[in-house]
C-alpha cells in the first residue's frame, strides 16, 4: 500500500464522520431507539471483511475465524433490519377521529 | 480490471445508499423508506464482495450465513422492553466480527511475511476496540437482562487499574508495530482487551445504561473503521464513521441529560452517585384513590402524562393509552413529555408507547414542553422519579443537582402513581411527593390506571 492511500483512507473517515454527525444531529429524537438498532446494521458491513477472509480459505484458523466473523454480522444485519422496521412501522400519526 | 470496477462501483452505491438511510431518519414518515435504502445498501455490498476473485469456495460462507439468519430472525422479534438487551448483543456481535478478523488477518499476513507497521498498528487498534467492545456489550446486556447484579461494583483504584490496563495495551500495540513478528504480544493484547471490557462495565449502575450503550455503539462503528483500515476498504471506513458519530452523538445527549461530563463517562468512572441521603424528617403525602385521580383528571383541560421505566416495568403502556383516549375524548388536550432519560436506552420510551399506539405528535421532549408545564392543569407523572425531581434545580447538595428535569412541579396539580413511598432508582428523596398540589395514587401502575380508566368512563356515562 502506497503512503497516498493511507492518506485517502484518512480523508474518507474524516468527511464521512463529518457527513455522520450532520446527518445524525437530524434524525428526530423520536426514532433515536430505531437510529441505533438501523446504524447497528449498517456497521454490519464488516460481512465484507468477514467473507473475504472465511472465502479465500488460506488456513483453518482464518477459515474458522473468518466464517464466525460472517455467522456475528449476518445476524446484526438481519435482527437489525427487521427490528427497525418492526419499531418503525408503530410510529403512526394521530388518528382520525372516528 | 473491469471486475474491480464493478466491486468499488457496487461499495460506492451501498456508502450513498447508507447515507441517505440515516437522512431519512429526520422524520417518522420517511423513516422506512430509510431502513429499505439500508437493506439495499447491504445487498449490494455483499453482491460487490462476492465477486471477488479471491474467494475460492462459498461453503463456509452460505453455512455461516444461514446460521446468522437463525439467530437473527428471532433476535428481532423480542419484546419492545427487551431493545436494550438486543442493542447491547448486536453491538457484542459487531466488536467480535472486527476482533475475529483482526486476529485471522494478523496471523495470515504473520505467516506469509506481510506485515508492515501500518498494517499491525491498524490491527492492533482494531483488535482492542473489538474485543473491548465484545466483553463490555455483553456485560451491559447480561446487567439489562438482570443477570449479571445490576448493581455498581466498585472499589478502591478501580481508575488507575482499569487506565493502566489499557495503556499497557497502547504500549503493547506502539511496540508492535515496530516488531511485528512478537505475535506473543498480539494475544497479550487481545486478553487485555477483552478484560478491560468487563472492568469498564462492572462500576456502571442501572441508571446510567442508556449512555454506555451508546458509548458502546461509538466503541463498534469505530471497530469497523479500524477494520476499513486493515482491508483498505472505504465502504467499512465510511458505514463504521457513521455508526461511530452516531454513537458519539447519542453519548452527548445522554450524558447532558443526565448532567455528566464527558470524560466522566469515557473513563467508565460513573454510577457512583448512590451514595444516598437517606432518612430525611418523616414526612406525609397526601394520598388518594384511582377515583379522585380520575375527578381530577375529568375535570382538567390541558393534561401531561410523564411516564417513566416503571410503567413500562408494570407494562402499564396500553392503560395509559386508554386514559389518553377517553380524555382526548373529552376535548381535553393531552401530551406526553418525554425525558431523553426515560427507558433504558435513547429514546426507548417513544418506541413503548409507540407499541401502545399513542401517536408520535403528542410525544413532547422535555425542552418543549418545559415551556407550557405552567399553563398546565394536571401533570400525571407514571412510574417516573428523578426526572421529575425539584430538587435537580433547588438543592446544590442532592446528587442529581443540575440534571434538567421535567417540571411537573410548575403545573396547577400533580397526580403521581408509584408503587410505595420508597425513594427511586438514585435513592433519592423527591419533594414534589409532599408538595400541597400533589395527590399520590399508590399501588401497581397498571392495576391504577386501570381503575382510573374505570372512573373516567363511568364519569362520562353519567354527562
Amino acid at each position: 500500500m502506497s503512503a497516498l492511500d493511507l492518506w485517502s483512507m484518512a480523508f474518507v473517515f474524516l468527511l464521512a464522520t463529518f457527513v455522520g454527525l450532520q446527518v445524525i444531529q437530524n434524525v428526530s429524537r423520536l426514532l433515536h431507539t430505531p437510529l441505533m438498532s438501523l446504524t447497528n446494521a449498517i456497521s454490519a458491513i464488516a460481512v465484507v471483511g468477514s467473507i473475504l477472509i472465511a472465502g479465500e480459505e488460506h488456513t483453518m484458523m482464518s477459515t474458522i475465524l473468518g466464517s464466525v466473523a460472517v455467522a456475528a454480522s449476518v445476524t446484526n444485519i438481519v435482527s437489525g433490519f427487521l427490528i427497525t422496521d418492526r419499531m418503525l412501522k408503530m410510529f403512526r400519526d394521530r388518528r382520525p377521529k372516528a | 480490471m473491469m471486475r474491480t470496477h464493478f466491486i468499488q462501483a457496487s461499495y460506492l452505491a451501498a456508502a450513498t445508499l447508507f447515507i441517505l438511510s440515516l437522512r431519512w431518519m429526520s422524520d417518522p414518515k420517511t423513516a422506512r423508506r430509510g431502513v429499505a435504502a439500508g437493506v439495499g445498501g447491504m445487498a449490494l455490498a455483499i453482491a460487490g464482495t462476492l465477486l471477488h476473485p479471491e474467494i475460492i469456495s462459498f461453503t463456509w460462507i452460505v453455512v455461516a450465513a444461514v446460521i446468522g439468519t437463525i439467530i437473527g430472525v428471532p433476535l428481532s422479534r423480542v419484546p419492545l422492553t427487551a431493545v436494550p438487551q438486543r442493542t447491547a448483543l448486536s453491538h457484542a456481535f459487531g466488536g467480535m466480527a472486527a476482533g475475529l478478523v483482526g486476529t485471522a488477518k494478523y496471523f495470515l499476513w504473520l505467516q506469509e511475511g506481510q506485515l508492515t507497521a501500518f498494517r499491525t498498528g491498524a490491527i492492533a487498534l482494531e483488535v482492542i476496540l473489538g474485543y473491548l467492545t465484545l466483553t463490555g456489550s455483553l456485560m451491559a446486556a447480561g446487567k439489562l437482562q438482570e443477570i449479571v447484579p445490576t448493581r455498581p461494583i466498585t472499589y478502591r483504584g478501580q481508575n488507575v487499574v482499569n487506565l493502566s490496563l489499557l495503556a499497557v495495551a497502547a504500549a503493547a500495540a506502539i511496540y508492535l508495530t515496530y516488531a511485528p513478528q512478537t505475535w506473543q504480544l498480539m494475544i497479550l493484547i487481545i486478553v487485555l482487551a477483552l478484560a478491560f471490557g468487563v472492568l469498564l462495565i462492572v462500576p456502571i449502575g442501572g441508571a446510567d445504561m442508556p449512555t454506555v450503550i451508546s458509548l458502546l455503539n461509538a466503541y463498534a462503528g469505530l471497530s469497523a473503521v479500524a477494520m476499513g483500515f486493515v482491508l483498505e476498504n472505504k465502504v467499512l471506513i465510511v458505514a463504521g464513521a457513521l455508526d461511530g458519530s452516531s454513537g458519539l452523538i447519542l453519548s452527548i445527549i445522554m450524558c447532558r441529560a443526565m448532567n455528566r461530563s464527558f470524560t466522566n463517562v469515557l473513563f467508565g468512572a460513573f454510577g457512583q452517585v448512590q451514595t444516598a441521603s437517606g432518612a430525611g424528617e418523616a414526612r406525609v403525602a397526601k394520598s388518594g384513590t384511582p377515583r379522585d385521580a380520575a375527578d381530577l383528571l375529568g375535570n382538567a383541560g390541558s393534561v401531561v402524562i410523564v411516564p417513566g421505566y416503571g410503567m413500562a416495568v408494570a407494562q402499564a403502556q396500553h392503560r395509559v393509552r386508554e386514559i389518553y383516549d377517553q380524555l382526548t375524548r373529552r376535548g381535553v388536550d393531552v401530551k406526553f413529555a418525554i425525558h431523553p432519560v426515560a427507558g433504558r436506552m435513547p429514546g426507548h420510551m417513544n418506541v413503548l408507547l409507540a407499541e401502545a399506539e399513542v401517536p408520535y405528535d403528542a410525544l413532547i421532549e422535555m425542552d418543549d414542553i418545559n415551556h407550557d408545564l405552567p399553563q398546565t392543569d394536571v401533570v400525571l407523572v407514571i412510574g417516573a422519579n428523578d426526572v421529575v425531581n425539584p430538587a435537580a434545580r433547588s438543592d446544590p447538595k442532592s446528587p442529581i443537582y443540575g440534571m434538567p428535569i421535567i417540571d411537573a412541579d410548575k403545573a396547577r396539580f400533580v397526580i403521581a402513581n408509584k408503587r410505595t413511598m420508597s425513594p427511586g432508582f438514585a435513592g433519592i428523596d423527591n419533594d414534589l411527593y409532599y408538595a400541597d398540589n400533589t395527590l399520590m395514587v399508590f399501588g401497581d401502575a397498571k392495576s391504577v390506571l386501570g381503575d382510573i380508566v374505570k372512573g373516567l368512563s363511568a364519569e362520562a356515562a353519567v354527562h
